[in-house]
């Protein structure tokens, strides 16, 4: 598995849940002799057939039974086997949510969820098949590691990441097929790190999984009219990246965070968490879902719904930035 | 006197002093009250299971290829601590602690190095990680059995359903559930809250191999932990009386949880103690 450009652009095809999938998921197998991947009768939907063909023995599929599978997974976990269970974010982070609580978040078990089509990738399918509240339940476990890449090369990163790593590990795959490309060349990925994706030293703006590129594309409109932001990827959810973020704080005096997400809970109430015990900090605007389940359609509609294309977000941060002046 | 018959006898005894600890308990408890009922109706299950079926050496807990326990119905405290004080995992002295702050027996969290193996509590959750760890076992080759107990008001929740589903499309013939069969929850007889009869039949056509007997004679118990079937995860209904020993406790709803007074204390040991005469 190499890291090449040509690479890069292939996993992007396949979306984030594809690329972990079908990419890093049977590249941890081969490394590895105790390594399980379970899933809740969604291995045709997620991608996973090649790494079935190659490692059946690597593989258990439970049936829709998602409780039943974070058990078995602990139970797996206890006796020496790094676990990835993996179902669709919705169903995992609240169908579930108890057995995480239990087995993941109080004992540690070594299981590592992958929760695929997280914010509304599902967006026609409706509300039932949205995540827009994972973040919120995952962020106040113990022990859990959150994470929510910005493209499929990140996911990739962060899966082989987890393998490596003993602990609970939440990893928020959003988007379908074809995920824009963040990182266009390889990179270090540095877990809990702030990444700066733009310079500028006029708004802050700190995102999260796809709106990391869609705010990249705002910040370019905004940069045209004037406005510098700078950007940040918040790829960490937990733990928070508290230099980073005192960094950006001390900085600027907006920042606006961009999730996929409703605001209540999520990457945004993160930031705010940490700056709230600050003696001083900038203004924050909180961008998201705002507390509202929208109307189910593409995923462009839902988004333009919730304020969150890159037209919209560039509108909505010029508007906020003109009230700093 | 048969060997059978010697170990009836010997895990008959070790009964009584799980049930005597159980009453020491829940004296200790005070005010908070304890969970009786429910303890005292699987104590004759775990003294034939750490007495006897299962295999384990307390001084080399974390052994590989140990027997794994885990009560689902995490709330009989009162008798697994006692019954982990007889297998040699804790001293005596320590049972009455196991509700001072900062002790390592309050609120149960796992600890395999003393024979807890599972953070218990919530119901309906310790079958899908006994099905992860018989799978494992198969897997690695290990001899280890599996064991699992669980109440039967603990049936209503639908992930057990899930598991024994799974249990059987596995094959898993590692692993044995236990059900203590006492027909009381906390609201009262299991069949006016949601009915569970015909439990050996829904059990048999989920593919396991079910033993039924009662749940207070060892030597029965004995000859169910016995009766397995090569291929099929196996399950013990255990007929059992809630409050069993205490014939005032005995059936009655209310001493699901119960705050034991000295007087009642007084006249429970009695009981126990007279029982042996």
């Amino acid at each position: 598995m190499k890291y090449t450009p040509a690479n890069i652009k292939m996993w992007a095809r396949m979306g984030q849940r594809g690329a972990v999938f079908g990419i890093a998921l049977p590249d941890i197998a081969a490394g590895k002799e105790r390594v399980k991947l379970l899933t809740a009768d969604l291995a045709l939907l997620s991608g996973m057939e090649r790494y079935v063909k190659k490692y059946p023995d690597k593989f258990l599929n439970v049936g829709i039974a998602e409780q039943n599978m974070i058990g078995i997974a602990a139970g797996l976990a206890m006796e020496g086997y790094c676990v990835f269970a993996s179902t669709y974010a919705s169903f995992i982070a609240v169908r579930s949510l108890e057995q995480v609580r239990q087995n993941l978040a109080h004992m540690g078990c070594n299981v590592k969820l992958i929760g695929s089509s997280a914010g509304t990738a599902a967006a026609k399918s409706g509300i039932s098949h949205w995540a827009t509240e994972d973040l919120a339940f995952m962020r106040a476990l113990p022990k859990l590691t959150v994470l929510s890449p910005a493209d499929s090369l990140e996911a990739v990163k962060m899966a082989r990441w987890a393998a490596d790593m003993e602990g609970p590990v939440y990893l928020r795959l959003s988007g379908g097929l074809s995920c824009p490309v963040v990182y266009e060349e390889d990179y270090e990925f540095i877990p809990g790190k702030l990444v700066r994706l733009r310079e500028g030293d006029g708004p802050a703006v700190i995102a999260t999984g796809l709106m990391v590129s869609e705010a990249l594309k705002a910040t370019a409109m905004l940069e045209e009219r004037g406005i510098s932001c700078a950007l940040y990827n918040m790829h960490t959810i937990k733990p928070v990246d508290k230099e980073g973020l005192s960094e950006i704080f001390a900085r600027h005096s907006l920042v606006v965070t961009v999730e996929e997400h409703m605001v209540t809970g999520g990457m945004g109430s993160a930031v705010a968490e940490y700056k709230s015990t600050l003696s001083n900090g900038p203004r924050q605007v909180f961008l998201g879902f705002q507390n509202t389940f929208c109307q189910a359609g593409s995923q462009r509609y839902v988004w333009e719904q919730a304020g969150l294309t890159d037209t919209q977000l560039a509108e909505r941060i010029a508007q906020e930035w003109e009230k700093e002046a | 006197m048969s060997e059978l018959a010697e170990k009836t006898l010997r895990l008959t005894e070790m009964a009584r002093r799980i049930r005597l600890n159980a009453l020491d308990m829940a004296l200790a408890a005070g005010s908070g009250g304890s969970h009786v009922g429910g303890s005292l109706s699987c104590i004759e299950i775990l003294a034939v299971l750490y007495g006897e079926v299962l295999r384990f050496d307390a001084k080399n807990p974390l052994d590989p290829n140990r027997d794994r326990f885990i009560p689902s119905k995490n709330h009989c405290v009162l008798a697994h601590i006692p019954a982990l004080a007889e297998a040699g995992f804790i001293p005596r002295e320590e049972i009455l602690e196991f509700q001072k702050d900062g002790g390592r027996l309050t609120g149960y969290p796992r600890r395999p190095e003393i024979g807890l193996e599972y953070s218990g509590g919530s119901l309906g959750m310790a079958l899908s990680v006994g099905i992860g760890m018989a799978l494992a076992a198969r897997e690695q080759g290990r001899p280890s059995k599996i064991y699992i107990l669980m109440g039967d008001g603990e049936l209503n929740e639908g992930s057990v359903w899930e598991g024994f589903m799974s249990a059987t499309h596995y094959g898993l013939d590692n692993l044995t559930a236990i059900i203590d069969r006492n027909r009381l929850s906390y609201d009262g007889d299991t069949e006016a809250v949601m009915g569970l009869d015909s439990l050996k039949d829904k059990l048999a056509s989920f593919g396991w191999h079910v033993s039924q007997c009662d749940g207070h004679n060892a030597q029965a118990l004995l000859e169910a932990f016995w009766d397995t079937e090569r291929g099929h995860p196996h399950v013990v209904i255990a007929e059992t009386v809630k409050g069993k020993g205490i014939s005032f406790a005995e059936n009655r709803p209310e001493w699901h949880h119960h705050r034991l007074s000295q007087e009642e204390y007084d006249r429970a040991r009695g009981e126990i103690l007279g029982d042996s005469l």
